[in-house]
């Protein structure tokens, strides 16, 4: 397999090898070919028929993709010219699925919300398949960025010239992350416990839990998040959450398909403890939500949680 | 409602919960949550095909307390049961077999998380065969794409994986991405995600002419977008790829089961929400004919030049994908039939060779050159056995499974005069002869003699697993291939009241 440098280089770094010593040095299985093109006792290749033909090919190549792409575009656009208009009146989608959803709902549900009872109690096993999204999502990160360790067991990362610098020395900037910090911790709880009363739910309040954490760890370093916040803590909070969701949600839809009665009671509606398991599972999901843009957030800058793990 | 009923939903959950708790376990004891849920799973879906064979209906099973289409419901008939039977009986075995180079190939911190990866991918393909929702099906899609990419990814300090893996995903995203839109367009012209509502709603459009356009375009946004990721021959670049560097078991699971997940979708989607008859009269069934036709012949032809034992293997699963699309592009029942026969028979040779390539790569230095291969059949007797079966298979000889296929794919092809008889045949004969002859050779260098003594202190792998995984697939093989008749009926039953 022929491959371009920047990819071979890649690779080979990828498998251990010395990533930046000089071509004619450079060892690896894929820097064979490379090695006999740079052979200086061999003749230097006259530009010959053949490359003109992967030079035409690549053209070729280059142009029926434009052609393929503006083909795509322009039948996706006409075809959103014979759509009904977006909002319009008796569009197919103003049917009986929306009127019981918009009627009925906060009987059958009992959240103000409707949105949250259509995502967690109408519709709940599409937002447990979208909740498992993000952790297989986590886990491919995990899989791919988590640092490994050396023999010694440190961890192996690689030293870097130009690692951002954490904790950057800015008045400006730590003053406003100790301000903004705790009122977005407040907040994103707020939101994730008001789900069903208000706009917002897990996935939004776990979303602003964790961006103000990565403030946090910007503007003051992770030493100190480090010593509560460890990749157990991490995978534990995670699991907790998702293991909560699953059994809910089970015993939820095995008493929902056979017809009995859940025993889980509605509450009145506005109240803080209402709505059923709406609250428990956007809890559960605002848990997931934070953990898992923290953990990218860790696993993207340093490859990992704190210092031993 | 009966016990047996709550079976299929009990699979999905007791998958989502057991990947989670791998998460958070030991490798060797997430090994055994893996394995004990599979082989529970296969068990419990086993009595639900009994159950529905026995009643030869299908049933829903509302996943919550409304009834579709405001809440979610999945729908389990015999095609169903059937499909969700040897999903998780081929990753049981396949699992097994490629259980020791699982250890050795991934990054032993990391073992738990493949773990993970492989149930939420259960989870996944259970839900695509189950689903009765379009948006359900676009959720574990999802989970699907990332789970298979990260399958490939696991194998630990590989480049090659990691630019196989890239290409993967590019393409996976893409055919999700036009899944996606053809669900958009749909639920603006129906009001519609769940089935049987979308599909009355889209008979009127048909009918009446009303947004044919859009329709035209969402027949082909499905169609290209499930090839795609079902890696139907023009789409299918990314495949040998992925499938040769990922790990032994991987291999397997990616090329016996996840492709075909998407194929079984495909099927729903066409005959349970656009009707067989509006399909055939689009044409897509005979773009999607040419398409298999053209993977069988060039497939094979490609593994041909092939000198590295998977990458003949991930070719050869080109080739056997276009032998599904063949049937479906009939677009007659038989042809159905024959789509769904070979969905199974590939499930169960293509994990068992993979799981043999690895067999023979541990007792050739790791090497997967034909080179360093020749002679590999007699360091590991076992190996070269299965292989044997599975190569014979694929060319289609009888007694073995993949005879069934071609006797049902011809079958099909006859009782349809026309340009698609000819061409069918054509490139059936066209076909058998290619994989015969890539296959044979392979065989026969993997049986040969050696000049050097290179390999001669090698042993085999002594494995109880491997042992037990790989007998199971030869008597799987054999079982499919001389008693296939209880199978095409409970297909030809499930296809029947799938509509």
């Amino acid at each position: 397999m022929k491959l371009p440098r920047f990819l071979a280089v890649f690779l080979n770094w990828v498998e251990g090898e010395e990533v930046f010593p000089v071509p004619e040095q450079a060892s690896g299985p894929f820097h064979s070919e490379r090695i006999k093109k740079a052979d200086p006792k061999k003749k230097p290749q006259t530009p010959g028929r053949k490359k003109d033909h992967s030079k035409l090919l690549s053209a070729l190549y280059s142009a029926l993709s434009v052609i393929v792409c503006l083909t795509v575009i322009l039948t996706l656009l006409t075809t959103v010219s014979w759509l009904p208009r977006f909002g319009g009146d008796h569009n197919p989608v103003e049917n009986e699925v929306y009127t019981r959803y918009v009627e009925r709902e906060l009987e059958e549900a009992g959240a103000v919300n409707t949105v949250a009872g259509m995502i967690l109690d109408y519709r709940a096993f599409d937002t447990l398949g979208e909740s498992n999204v993000l952790f297989i999502a986590v886990c491919s990160v995990i899989i791919l960025l988590r640092a490994d360790r050396k023999k010694d067991g440190s961890l192996n990362i690689p030293e870097l010239e130009s690692t951002p610098e954490e904790k950057p020395d800015d008045i400006i900037f730590r003053c406003a992350a100790m301000i903004l910090m705790p009122v977005g911790l407040v907040f994103g709880i707020y939101v994730v416990l008001n789900g069903h009363l208000s706009a917002g739910g897990g996935f939004s309040g776990g979303a602003i839990i964790g961006a103000s954490m990565i403030l946090y760890v910007r503007a003051f370093g992770s030493e100190k998040l480090d010593k509560v916040f460890t990749f157990s803590t991490y995978k534990w909070i995670t699991f907790a959450a998702l293991i909560t969701y699953t059994l809910l949600k089970t015993w939820s839809f095995y008493t929902g398909a056979n017809g009995l009665e859940s025993g889980i009671p509605l509450g009145k509606p506005g109240a803080i403890l209402s709505a059923g398991l709406i609250l428990p599972l956007n809890i559960c999901v605002g848990l997931v939500v934070a953990c898992t843009m923290y953990a990218f957030y860790s696993l993207f800058s340093k490859g990992g949680f704190g210092n031993g793990q | 409602m009966a016990l047996v009923q709550n079976f299929p939903f009990a699979a999905i959950m007791l998958y989502l919960a057991g990947g989670v708790t791998c998460c958070v376990l030991k490798p060797k004891a997430s090994k055994w949550v893996c394995l004990v849920l599979n082989m529970l799973v296969t068990g419990l879906m086993f009595s639900v095909l009994l159950f529905t064979v026995h009643t030869g209906e299908s049933y829903v099973y509302w996943m919550g307390h409304f009834p579709a289409p405001w809440g979610n419901e999945i729908r389990i008939g015999p095609l169903e049961a059937l499909m969700g039977t040897a999903f998780p009986l081929v990753m049981t075995l396949t699992l097994l077999g490629g259980m020791e180079h699982i250890f050795e190939d991934v990054e032993p911190e990391k073992v738990n998380l493949y773990f993970t990866v492989v149930s939420l991918l259960m989870v996944s393909m259970l839900a695509l065969v189950f689903t009765n929702d379009l948006f359900t099906a676009y959720v574990f899609v999802e989970i699907n794409t990332i789970a298979s990419c990260a399958l490939v990814m696991l194998k630990y300090k590989s480049g090659r994986a990691l630019v196989a893996t890239t290409r993967y995903l590019i393409m996976s995203l893409l055919g999700s991405g036009l899944f996606l839109l053809g669900i958009i367009i749909l639920y603006s012209i129906t009001g519609h995600l769940l089935m049987q509502p979308m599909s009355a709603r889209i008979q009127e459009l048909f009918a009446s002419g009303e947004y044919a356009f859009p329709l035209t375009v969402t027949i082909g946004l499905f169609s290209v977008g499930m090839a795609l990721k079902s890696a139907l021959w023009p789409f299918s670049a990314w495949l040998p790829d992925a499938h040769s560097s990922a790990t032994a078991a991987s291999s397997g699971i990616l090329s016996g089961l996840v492709i075909k997940s998407y194929i079984v979708l495909l099927i729903k989607i066409f005959y349970r929400v656009l009707g067989s008859e509006e399909i055939l009269s689009s044409g897509v069934t005979d773009v999607l004919f040419l398409f298999g036709v053209g993977a069988m012949v060039f497939g094979s032809f490609y593994a041909l030049k092939e000198k590295d034992i998977k990458r003949l293997l991930a070719y050869s699963s080109v080739a056997q994908v276009g032998y599904i699309y063949a049937g479906i592009g009939l677009g007659t029942k038989a042809g159905m039939i024959a789509a769904c026969v070979q969905i199974l028979v590939h499930a169960a040779t293509k994990p068992m060779l993979f799981c043999t390539s690895a067999g023979f790569m541990s007792v050739s230095g790791g090497s997967r050159r034909f080179e360093d291969l020749r002679g590999a059949g007699r360091r590991d007797p076992l190996s070269g056995i299965a292989f044997t079966v599975g190569a014979l298979s694929m060319i289609g000889i009888p007694l073995f499974a993949g005879f069934v296929t071609k006797l049902w794919l011809t079958r099909a092809l006859l009782s349809r005069l026309g340009w698609k008889l000819w061409i069918g045949i054509a490139a059936l004969v066209l076909s058998t002869v290619l994989n015969a002859l890539y296959y044979i050779p392979t065989v026969s260098l993997l049986f040969g003699r050696r000049n050097d003594h290179r390999f001669d202190d090698t042993k085999p792998q002594k494995d109880y697993s491997y042992l037990i995984a790989i007998v199971c697939f030869i008597v799987l093989n054999f079982l499919l291939g001389t008693c296939s008749e209880p199978v095409t009926g409970i297909i030809e039953t499930g296809l029947s009241v799938l509509s």
